[in-house]
């Protein structure tokens, strides 16, 4: 996983699960879901996210339900990094998991709207661009790094299993 | 040293001797619950992709409870895969449209002191009410864990709350909630919030849940209440013996926590959360100067429409009717719990007061079946969350409250406390 360079999209504290992936569009396939991600608080979110982009965000960001739909909201617009001041635990793992890095960045607040930022999820480094400013932050914990480096959790138990080192059910005739 | 319930229930899931906060370990895992809304439909195609099966057919839990009845032809689909995902892997334990997720494990013995188990549903946390560890996940981290049989945690710091003395009359388990929502905040990720005191030893395991069921609202990663007998006899009321060594699983007396709270229950009064998060609480009665116009109040959810939830609302409604241009609806939370509530003659209780019965599941909480809200629309609910939007329009209010605060809002069509409606 190289780095990513993109515009900065700004939220505020304890942007919500809910908003990020409504429930009446449950039932609906993943690029309508995703084409509502962030619609209650910001309407133009997801029709202008562009590849690459980095969200940037306040405390607690994804607090709420478990569903999966709110990480993979950011995953399918293809968003490049999340930096929050903290994350909710569930949204946490499963923006890991779909292989997007998400890193905790108590400096949120120095980053405007549509700065150009550049993340090195792995070094722990942020760029922005626009201000000049660079900083450290905690890279992705040691253990989540193959499996960040390899796409997410599921391109790390294929690989797993090609190796031969999971064992598990065989999937019935 | 001491050790927190949290530990020692990690130290065994992933065998070792004992374990500290902050470590990261992995856990084998004992019970996976799965559910319709993010099971089958999403996990089934990673096994295919990944081109094998699940570790244990007896660990694997399914539960259709989100999109049930089937309402549209989607929800009709979803439910039917779901069936033949049951058939095809062959699950032990498949509990097609008998109520909410979370009140089936209790209600089936499933729930042991000490079991590490893993649900796809935030809510999972009200397991944990079993002295278990019972945490939330996404769909995509339990594709991987009906597959692995395990998953990596750290092991978490425990934030202990103690409450003492009785409640006074119109104030429930679900005040606490709202009132500690509001006192801890929302952000208490990675921590295990466990509660204690004799205000929680004299509840019943239906009003344990909701503490640890709204540990989901505090951030945390799960809710814990060491178990006692009550415990014991839920356990052998699902129809499950309890372990030998069921009580040995509590917190030593010198274990570390990270932060202790002692509230007392007899000061509480009953709480409303304000659109549009659980934190924005306050006593009811300082709602009613607003005179807030109810225009739906929904009583549904694994939180709030237990047992003991529909009882608090007959209490309201006993006599009373429910107020011209406002629509009360009520979702028992299992169908177990609507056969016992028909029995008692609860049901009667409120359908005669004008309320309306819908089907037990998921349903209008999270915006998915029959109950949802419209435009400019306020709706008071017993269930545990009101972001924005989460039960149906964007721009829709949902205010929360005790069963007893919802039931007095159906009656006087305002947001009022419900202490005025029980002498």
């Amino acid at each position: 996983m190289s780095a990513v360079t993109g515009k900065t999209w700004v939220f505020g504290d304890e942007i919500n699960s809910d908003v990020m992936a409504p429930g009446i569009y449950f039932k609906e396939p993943m690029d309508v879901m995703a084409s509502h991600c962030l619609e209650a608080i910001d309407p133009s979110f997801a029709s202008n996210v562009k590849p690459g982009d980095i969200i940037v965000a306040g405390r607690a960001f994804g607090v709420g339900s478990a569903r999966e739909q709110a990480a993979l909201s950011f995953a399918h617009l293809n968003v490049g990094a999340i930096l929050a001041k903290s994350y909710a635990r569930i949204f946490y793992r499963n923006m890991l998991n779909f292989g997007v890095p998400a890193l905790i960045f108590p400096q949120a607040d120095e980053i405007n709207a549509q700065d150009e930022v550049t993340v090195d999820a792995i070094a722990g480094t942020i760029e922005n661009k626009t201000t000049g400013k660079n900083y450290a932050v905690s890279p992705i914990p040691e253990h989540l790094m193959e499996m960040i480096s390899l796409g997410g959790l599921m391109p790390f138990l294929k690989k797993k299993i090609d190796a031969g080192e999971l064992k598990t059910g065989a999937m019935p005739k | 040293m001491g050790e927190t319930l949290i530990q020692k229930i990690m130290a065994r899931a992933s065998g070792k001797a004992a374990v500290m906060p902050g470590e990261i370990v992995t856990c084998a895992v004992d019970l996976a619950m799965i559910l319709d809304s993010g099971g089958p439909r999403k996990i089934w195609p990673r096994l295919e992709q990944l081109g094998v099966g699940i570790y244990d057919n007896e660990k694997v839990i399914v539960v259709a409870d989100h999109f049930v009845p089937a309402a549209d032809p989607q929800s009709a689909a979803i439910l039917k895969l779901t069936r033949e995902f049951v058939k095809k892997f062959d699950i032990k334990h498949f509990y097609d449209m008998e109520g909410i997720c979370h009140v089936v494990m209790a209600e089936n013995g499933h729930l042991q002191p000490g079991m590490f188990c893993c649900g796809g549903d935030s809510h999972s946390t009200m397991g944990g009410a079993f002295g278990c560890y019972m945490a939330g996940f996404g769909a995509i981290e339990m594709s991987g864990v009906v597959v692995t049989g395990d998953i990596w945690s750290v092991v978490p710091e425990t934030i202990k709350v103690d409450w003492s003395g009785a409640f006074g009359e119109g104030v429930a388990a679900k005040d606490i909630m709202l009132f500690l929502a509001r006192e801890l905040g929302m952000e208490n990720a990675f921590k295990v919030v466990e509660y204690g005191g004799d205000t929680i030893r004299n509840m019943s395991m239906m009003e344990r849940m909701v503490l640890t069921n709204m540990a989901a609202e505090l951030g945390a990663e799960t809710g814990l209440i060491a178990p006692d007998e009550i415990t014991l006899e839920a356990i052998r009321a699902g129809g499950t013996e309890p372990a030998a060594d069921a009580l040995e699983w509590r917190s030593d007396d010198d274990a570390t926590f990270c932060a202790e709270h002692n509230f007392d229950a007899r000061t509480l009064v009953p709480q409303v959360a304000a659109p549009h998060k659980p934190s924005n609480s306050g006593p009811a009665e300082d709602f009613e100067k607003d005179k807030i116009h109810v225009d739906q109040a929904y009583i549904g959810a694994c939180v709030g429409a237990k047992l003991t939830d529909l009882h608090m609302v007959a209490s309201v409604l006993k006599g009373r009717q429910v107020k011209s241009g406002t629509r009360l609806m009520v979702a028992p939370s299992s169908k177990k719990i609507m056969r016992e509530a028909a029995a008692d003659g609860t049901l009667a209780t409120i359908t005669e007061a004008g309320g309306m019965i819908l089907p037990s599941g998921c349903g209008a909480c999270a915006g998915l079946g029959a109950g949802i809200i419209a435009d400019g629309e306020v709706c008071i609910s017993s269930t545990n969350r009101n972001f924005q939007g989460r039960m149906g329009s964007n721009d829709s209010f949902v205010y929360l409250g005790s069963p007893y605060t919802v039931a007095a809002a159906a009656v006087a069509g305002e947001i009022v406390d419900p202490r005025g409606m029980l002498s």
